[in-house]
């Protein structure tokens, strides 16, 4: 819905913004430490989820996370609330 | 609701937009469309949302959302619940969104004025106590003894009381919530839908990047602030006041965390002498005799 | 049905908001705008108009109110004066640049300090910059007149720029002089239901006015100017097409009075505009020849119409009810501009007059354009800007 305009005949009357996934582009270039889920620990609470200011975690079907690493700035919230563990953030690097 | 999987999945603010890592206030924009859904017009001010969105000509905000000036948050949803009235459409819930300086400072007036009009909107003032979109200057909601950029020896103030200064102006729905009790704050939300009147919700949300800790803690900070009984969650329905879980369990001091535990985990309180830190908890003190008073 | 009233200028502002079926007002009052609104208080209360009030605690309040009201999608209208006007200086700007065709009625007062309460221009004036569309009234009927007009200027496409309609207080805001109403159906007919170029609309969802970096920020200004040169087209033709359907037009830009072939050419703005007329038909009949040009519009600035007028003349004498303290009145200075690379340019004589609701009766217009011809005569104007009738 959102085009960059490339001339002025392209601007609306005053600046409307339209609803984009990625308004500050791939946030999850911003990360240092990346969370990485134990799916088999993953209780499926969906604690994760709710939390991330991101939006960054989607509730799969069977309410398992699934997490978008081109979005993810690597809080930490994820993994500091997971009620068993699941989600430990390692270093990009690694 | 009871469970966090009734939350719906729907997400009205887009990943990828330019919140702080960790931030606070987008935990709670989250969960405000969770409880409204999309059929919602927003006025924001000039706050960390304004930012949020992302610059022209994109937006994280799924719902329209209109900017302005930072001193009329109230005015404006007055013009904006005016408007749909006139046009005699029905259905969608307009929503105040403001910082903590656009709502007890500059934009007192204004909010002041619609709820003495008894607007019928939905004013959520999120608080990340200071101005967070400047860079963490000191606001009137600032907590006393915090570091901001302008009081970098720590304020000398106290807390203005918001949830009070609402709540004598006798609106219908005056309620503290915080990012970290989510079934709470999107309760109150609904709830403040479906009364009649200007509703004020007061949104504790912590911000790494104004007090200073790991982003990570968000959440576990606000935990901590409610369980020290530095921030009560309640609510003030016509008038009667009710304290909600699990505030409404620590009226006997004993079991409320001492503040300390809540404060140390931040350095924008790293200055606090022990006295300061004294003076804190018999405020806090004082202010839970005061809730059980006013409890029926 | 037509109704010819006997009413202040306040009123009849009030019966235009009325007749353009504006459907949210925002209402503070303040000297000596507050008949406006208690008038359409009146007609709110008593079923006569179907509007929202919204009796909201500030002008800068009221404006944003309007601002919001007008991108919900409904024609709006405020009214102020002074420092109520100064005090929604922000939102000014932003209703502007948020292009949104709202209609207010400034009631000239003086700016303090000190207080006062009677009539110059410093208040609107002071506000030329902001991008609103500036409306500048010598009777009640044209009061109510312009304010239709301007509701019909602002929501045209090609516009959609707010505009504020300017008169002078208690010389028409109190003064009661008889007006015609025409009838609504014929209102209705000139214009039509509200139009505005975006709106909030859940169905189509947008973020209004989020941050623009450098590099689209000049264009989205560009189409300001833009709008503002497209309204100094369509003035004109609006007050035509009201003239032929309701009998009033007023010059469109200018109102000219006998300039055709003046060798003096006074300009003013608002109700001095009438006392020239009086001055030069007493000075036509001894043989001198001089006209008068009543600036109507001051934004969009009528450059052209103001060439236009150089003719024959050898002097223009401009009368500002308004001064820029460290320079001289905005009339002075755009009218220079105006005439700047233009052949056979006449001098220009600056004078300052009314400030604080000093009257300006038209012997003292006489005066004026007399001091004007006789630096004409002698070619050479002996003091660029002339307080009028200071004390010493």
């Amino acid at each position: 819905m959102s085009k960059v305009p490339k001339s002025r005949k392209d601007l609306p009357l005053t600046p409307l913004s339209y609803p984009t996934f990625g308004s500050m582009g791939k946030t999850g270039s911003w990360r240092t430490f990346r969370p990485e889920v134990d799916y088999s620990k993953c209780t499926k609470c969906t604690i994760c989820w709710v939390y991330c200011p991101d939006a960054a975690i989607t509730r799969q079907n069977d309410d398992s996370p699934k997490i978008d690493y081109d979005y993810c700035k690597g809080c930490g919230i994820c993994a500091n609330e997971c009620p068993v563990k699941a989600i430990k953030m390692r270093r990009e690097e690694e | 609701m009871t469970t966090l999987k009734e939350l719906p999945k729907e997400e009205y603010l887009l990943k990828g937009h330019a919140a702080c890592a960790g931030c606070g206030p987008s935990i709670g924009l989250r969960l405000l469309f969770k409880a409204l859904g999309n059929k919602v017009i927003m006025a924001v001010p000039a706050c960390c949302t304004t930012v949020i969105q992302g610059p022209y000509p994109f937006t994280s905000a799924g719902v329209p959302l209109q900017n302005v000036l930072f001193e009329t948050t109230g005015a404006a949803a007055s013009g904006i619940v005016a408007a749909l009235h006139a046009r005699k459409l029905e259905g969608i819930t307009v929503v105040g969104w403001a910082g903590d300086g656009g709502t007890v400072d500059i934009g007192i007036q204004a909010l002041s004025g619609a709820a003495e009009r008894g607007t019928d909107f939905i004013y959520i003032c999120y608080d990340n106590e200071a101005y967070g979109n400047t860079g963490m200057q000191r606001s009137g909601s600032t907590p006393y003894g915090a570091w901001t950029t302008t009081t970098p020896l720590g304020k000398g103030e106290r807390k203005k009381d918001m949830p009070s200064i609402m709540a004598a102006h006798r609106i219908p729905y005056v309620a503290t919530a915080c990012t970290s009790y989510p079934i709470d704050f999107v309760n109150k939300l609904r709830k403040a839908k479906s009364i009649k009147g200007t509703k004020y919700i007061h949104l504790l949300a912590p911000c790494p990047t104004g007090w200073r800790y790991d982003t990570s803690k968000t959440v576990e900070l606000g935990r901590l602030a409610v369980q020290t009984g530095l921030w009560a969650l309640f609510e003030i329905e016509n008038g009667k006041f009710t304290l909600n879980s699990p505030s409404d369990r620590l009226v006997d001091k004993t079991k409320r965390k001492p503040v300390g535990e809540y404060l140390k985990l931040q350095e924008r309180f790293r200055g606090l002498t022990e006295e300061k830190l004294q003076m804190i908890q018999s405020w806090v003190d004082e202010d839970w005799v005061r809730y059980s008073k006013q409890c029926v | 049905m037509e109704q010819t009233i006997i009413d202040t200028a306040n009123h009849l502002a009030g019966y235009a908001a009325k007749a353009a079926r504006v459907k949210v007002v925002a209402a503070y009052p303040i000297t000596p705008q507050t008949t406006v609104v208690e008038k359409i208080a009146e007609f709110v209360e008593n079923g006569e108009m179907d509007a929202e009030y919204i009796r909201v605690e500030s002008e800068h309040s009221a404006m944003a109110a309007c601002i919001s009201a007008a991108a919900t999608g409904v024609r709006t209208f405020t009214a102020t004066s002074s420092h109520g006007l100064a005090l929604m200086h922000e939102a000014l700007h932003w209703a502007s640049g948020s292009r949104l065709p709202i209609v207010m009625t400034v009631v000239n007062r003086a700016m303090g300090a000190p207080w006062s309460i009677w009539p110059d221009f410093s208040d609107s004036l002071s506000q030329r910059d902001t991008g609103w569309i500036q409306f500048y009234c010598a009777s009640n009927q044209e009061v109510f007149d312009t304010v239709l007009q301007a509701y019909k200027l602002c929501e045209n496409e090609q516009v959609f720029l707010p505009a504020m309609v300017c008169l002078e207080g208690f010389i028409l805001s109190h003064t009661y002089t008889p007006a015609k109403i025409p009838s609504q159906e014929k209102i209705d007919s000139f214009l039509p239901p509200y139009k505005s170029g975006w709106s909030l609309d859940v169905d189509h969802p947008v973020s209004h006015a989020n941050l623009v970096a450098p590099d689209w920020f000049m264009e989205f200004r560009y189409s300001i100017q833009e709008a503002m040169e497209n309204a100094k087209r369509l003035i004109p033709e609006i007050d035509r097409d009201y003239g032929k359907r309701f009998g009033f037009e007023y010059g469109g830009l200018v109102e000219k009075y006998r300039c055709e072939d003046a060798d003096l050419v006074l300009f003013t703005m608002g109700t001095m505009g009438s006392d020239a007329k009086i001055a030069v038909d007493k000075m036509r009949k001894e043989g001198l020849k001089v006209g008068s040009a009543r600036i109507r519009v001051f934004r969009p600035f009528p450059m052209e119409e103001i060439r236009k007028l150089i003719g024959n003349a050898q002097m223009f004498a401009t009368i500002d009810r308004h001064i820029s303290f460290g320079m001289e009145g905005f009339l002075a200075t755009e009218i220079k501009s105006s005439l700047l690379g233009q052949k056979d340019t006449p001098k220009v004589a600056g004078f300052i007059a009314g400030l604080g609701g000093r009257d300006v009766s038209s012997e003292t217009i006489e005066k004026i354009a007399k001091k004007s011809l006789k630096w004409m005569d002698t070619g050479k104007v002996e003091e660029e800007t002339v307080w009028v009738d200071l004390r010493k």
